[in-house]
């Protein structure tokens, strides 16, 4: 199945499906995720939050709150002691909504009592008198409109202009697209832990986030601490998929800690999880395909508007990569891209999984199957004839240096087998509406449908993105130390396989993640295996380095004549030979690097530059059964293939293909915040739904393309974002093909199939 | 209705969690189960991603029947048999077979829905010793994973049922 074998691996080193040092822990319910947290003498946090999505606050009435036994403390934006507002970005959001609210949910005070009902009850007894404003809701009236926040309403609008602008096609198609809210959904709720220094100088904060440093850079500040008096640790993360990347209670948490004294806890319902991260954009998007008879692309023309919500958080990032990939990953000698990321009161939105390139994914996928039509091809073919490949330039400019196996993922994905038609079984199950028992096999009908995306693997334009990661052998032990968040993705399967590759022990303590040593940037942009992954192997490098010097000088020998192995350091003749960790002694070897990915530039005035470190793709091929009459999808099957670089964990892999791969197909078929006025209507898992066992079918995977990337640390790209990105428009197609509707949202709601 | 005004009835129960009896002084009436088992007991193993009985995470037995346990008010479990997580029989490796077959499997990734999918995976496999996909599907139906897509946890539920069979 794959291009290239992997050299054996021994087990537990890179190549191998190593488990996770977690896995147990998880299993035995041992591991202590942050909303498992407990301190002596701890109080319990519950945040007030506003009912509307735009409103004036006229006055609020704290008494009632006070009259109940068990409350301890209540802060609001006056008791924040220095920065006012924190941003993931740029600093535009209030700790607390102070005179003005821009979103449903926005936080107003946070109390602390000896109970987490109490607190509740607290919250709901405060009386806020609010002088209610209509909403701004329409991200397209929101670019001219009167702003709603003094830095106005625009976060980023983006052009790329590439080639010649005036060239038209032999044929023509065009379309416009939508995308809803999706939110990420992770399972383990917002929470943490603060717990004050005496006398009230410092504070330390257990909690779940994507990016340690990050919230610690916000957070201090906005407590009026210097940075090493705010230490911020990492506590057991239940999923992040990018909605952790931003600070939600941490300074409220922090502020309640050092007012009273005592550690607090907080953690949210999945209604407060709802309001209190951020969601992926949701996207309107126009495009204008021009092509020759033959399917030859000439020219892409889009406009794209993104609703970031009440917010910055990471939308101009997040459009950035909308643009530079919006035409998909096609040979497009001319385009013309404008983008727009706008500020609404609708709840802010930022990071999620594949991060602007599932929108525009879904809009020019949708569109290379209008082409298809257009010229008489055939879905695989029209892609075929315009693939982009190594060397090829992208639309900001760019070379494309890095893989690019974008015909070998179209073809494995071309020949894999279809599955078996069972919709004339009598199997109800494997009908549309399943234990419904609603569909009747004669109006069933099957469709299926492709698509391929790419994104890039870590920040671009320019950002100084590094990790930091150290390797220490003393005191009798081998251990390695990052600030990488693991939020359930297997980073620490893979630094410890890392480790033991380049050092040749086994025997490896990962430490805790904290902000005790310098950043590893965050987990998001598939980033971590490449930057974290390389500071963990440049760190142990060093050490090898060193240890191989100390063992020259101290036996006379060349250092070529000197190796570690099964953790040992010897002489390649045998003269020498004792453990690593006998050797140091009681010496202590200890090395901290930063690691650093090539240099990226900013995009021009016309959006070219070169941007980008790595690209990576991945392909899918959706079969559906669809019941017509009653809007019901049954996704059957998802085939998949995904240019992964050198694979370091097979087993881990898999599971990132298949995850990704079922929140792509909840965004088709499933997920959507709905929004009246701002105001989100289905914050519940009984109301929001994401794939059950029922819904998800097999994600089989027909290649993965595990070829060495250049300038990756063991040649191996990022595979998190990119199985959520091609997923969502294989199903819209397979859908479309099964209907012949055109279908030009995500979501596809029943309605959208039984009353279009 | 005005809540805060509601008098909180205290109340003083014993609850059975694993073969062990403890006492809940004076909790809350209107406790859930989970939230006592995490919070007045100490044993967090069962999880709160919901709280409305969606999700699956606190999945917990009370006698041989596996419930939600955010959906159990805890003083109403007085007499019944709480079985969680940590009170799975272990083999010779420490795990349960269920357990085991989740690590070596990679079903696991964030972790969070791992304990109440054991429990609801053990369930299944007690009463049915060989499901077919389908009848696993179902089983786990009412545990939501947000990581995994579920292949890897199909893979050690197989697994599982496989070693059962031929042990």
């Amino acid at each position: 199945m794959s291009a290239s074998t992997t050299s054996a691996a021994v087990h537990g080193r890179v190549g191998a499906s190593a488990a996770r040092p977690d896995g147990v822990a998880k299993v035995t319910g041992s591991f202590e995720f942050s909303s498992d947290l407990h301190a002596e003498s701890m109080l319990w946090a519950h945040v007030l939050r506003s009912p509307h999505a735009s409103a004036r606050i006229v006055s609020i009435d704290f008494s009632p709150a006070w009259k109940i036994a068990g409350v301890q403390s209540i802060v609001t934006q006056d008791d924040v002691p220095g920065a006012k507002v924190y941003g993931l970005e740029h600093p535009d959001q209030p700790v607390f909504a102070h005179d003005v609210v821009r979103f449903y949910g926005e936080p107003i005070a946070a109390i602390a009592a000896d109970h987490p009902e109490t607190a509740r009850r607290a919250a709901a007894a405060i009386i806020v008198n609010y002088d209610v404003l209509e909403p701004l809701i329409d991200a397209e009236q929101a670019i001219t409109a009167a702003p709603i926040h003094p830095d106005g309403n625009i976060f980023r609008h983006l052009v790329i202009r590439h080639g010649d602008q005036s060239v038209t096609g032999e044929v023509v198609v065009e379309g416009n697209y939508e995308v809803g809210m999706q939110d990420q959904a992770f399972l383990g709720p917002e929470s943490g832990l603060a717990i004050p220094e005496d006398g009230g100088g410092g504070v330390d904060l257990h909690v779940s986030t994507q990016w340690l440093h990050s919230d610690l850079w916000q957070l201090a500040p906005c407590l009026g601490l210097p940075e090493d008096k705010v230490r911020v640790h990492l506590a057991g993360v239940g999923g992040a998929f990018g909605a952790r990347e931003d600070v939600s209670m941490h300074v409220h948490l922090c502020l309640l800690a050092l007012k009273t004294g005592r550690p607090v806890k907080i953690v949210y319902s999945r209604l407060e999880s709802f309001l209190g991260h951020v969601h992926r954009h949701p996207a309107r998007m126009w495009y204008r395909h021009h092509a020759t008879r033959d399917g030859i692309l000439q020219r892409v023309e889009c406009r794209l508007v993104f609703d970031g919500g009440a917010y910055m958080s990471s939308s101009r990032a997040v459009i950035a990569n909308a643009a530079c990939f919006a035409t998909g990953p096609y040979r497009v000698p001319s385009a013309t891209v404008d983008g727009w990321a706008v500020r609404t009161n609708n709840p802010t939105c930022g990071a999620m999984r594949g991060f602007g390139a599932v929108q525009t994914c879904y809009a020019h996928e949708s569109q290379m199957d209008r082409l298809a039509d257009a010229c008489g091809l055939d879905a695989v073919e029209i892609r075929r004839r315009n693939l982009i490949r190594t060397g090829d330039t992208c639309i900001t400019g760019q070379i494309l240096d890095g893989t690019a196996p974008t015909d070998q993922l179209l073809a494995w994905l071309d020949a894999y087998p279809m599955p078996a038609d069972t919709r004339g079984t009598d199997e109800m199950m494997a009908r549309p509406g399943g234990a419904g028992r609603t569909a009747d096999a004669h109006h069933v009908k099957r469709g299926v449908g492709v698509a391929i995306g790419w994104k890039n693997i870590a920040f671009s334009e320019g950002f100084d993105d590094f990790s930091t990661a150290s390797c220490t052998i003393g005191g009798g032990r081998v251990s390695i130390k990052s600030a990488c968040a693991e939020v359930g993705q297997g980073f620490v399967t893979i630094a410890l396989q890392i480790a033991r590759t380049v050092l040749g022990v086994d025997d490896i303590v990962l430490e805790p993640a904290d902000t005790f040593i310098g950043s590893a940037g965050s987990t998001s942009a598939s980033r971590q295996t490449w930057m974290s992954g390389g500071a963990v192997m440049t760190a142990c490098e060093a050490v090898r380095a060193q240890i191989i010097a100390l063992a020259s000088e101290r036996w006379t020998v060349a250092q070529a004549a000197i190796e570690l192995r099964d953790g040992r350091v010897s002489t390649l003749n045998g003269d020498h030979d004792e453990p690593v960790i006998t050797f140091v002694g009681n010496d202590v070897v200890h090395q901290v690097v930063e690691y650093r990915h090539r240099p990226t530039c900013a995009l021009d005035e016309n959006g070219q530059g070169d941007a980008h470190v790595s690209w990576a793709f991945a392909a899918h091929r959706a079969v559906v059964d669809v019941d017509c009459d009653l809007g019901l999808v049954r996704v059957v099957e998802m085939a998949t293939t995904q240019d992964t670089g050198t694979i370091l964990n097979p087993q881990h892999v898999i599971g990132q293909i298949e995850g990704g791969t079922a929140q792509g197909v909840g965004l088709a078929v499933m997920e959507e915040i709905v929004l009246d006025h701002g105001r989100v209507r289905n914050p519940s898992f009984t109301d929001y739904l994401i794939p059950t066992a029922l819904d998800m079918p097999h994600v089989r995977i027909a290649g993965l393309y595990d070829q060495p990337e250049a300038g990756a640390p063991f040649g191996a790209k990022g595979v998190g974002e990119p199985p959520t990105i091609s997923s969502t428009p294989a199903v819209a197609a397979a859908i479309r093909a099964a209907t012949g509707l055109a279908l030009p949202r995500v979501p596809v709601r029943p309605q959208d199939i039984a009353l279009p | 209705m005005d809540t805060t005004s509601l008098p909180d009835e205290l109340v003083t129960y014993t609850l059975i969690v694993n073969g062990t009896t403890h006492t809940v002084d004076a909790g809350w009436q209107g406790e859930s189960l989970l939230y006592v088992l995490r919070e007045r007991l100490g044993q967090p193993a069962a999880k709160n991603a919901c709280e409305q009985g969606e999700c699956g995470s606190c999945s917990v037995l009370l006698d041989e029947r596996l419930v939600c346990a955010c959906l159990v008010m805890a003083a109403s479990a007085e007499g019944q048999r709480v079985t969680t997580v940590e009170g799975l029989a272990p083999t010779d490796s420490g795990l349960s077979d269920v357990q085991a077959a989740f690590v070596q499997a990679g079903a696991v990734q964030c972790g969070f829905c791992t304990p109440g999918l054991v429990m609801a995976v053990h369930d299944l496999l007690d009463h049915t010793p060989s499901p077919t996909d389908l009848e696993m599907r179902e089983a786990i139906s009412g545990n939501l994973c947000r990581c995994t897509g579920y292949g890897r946890i199909f893979e050690a539920i197989k697994n599982a049922a496989a070693a059962r069979m031929n042990g």
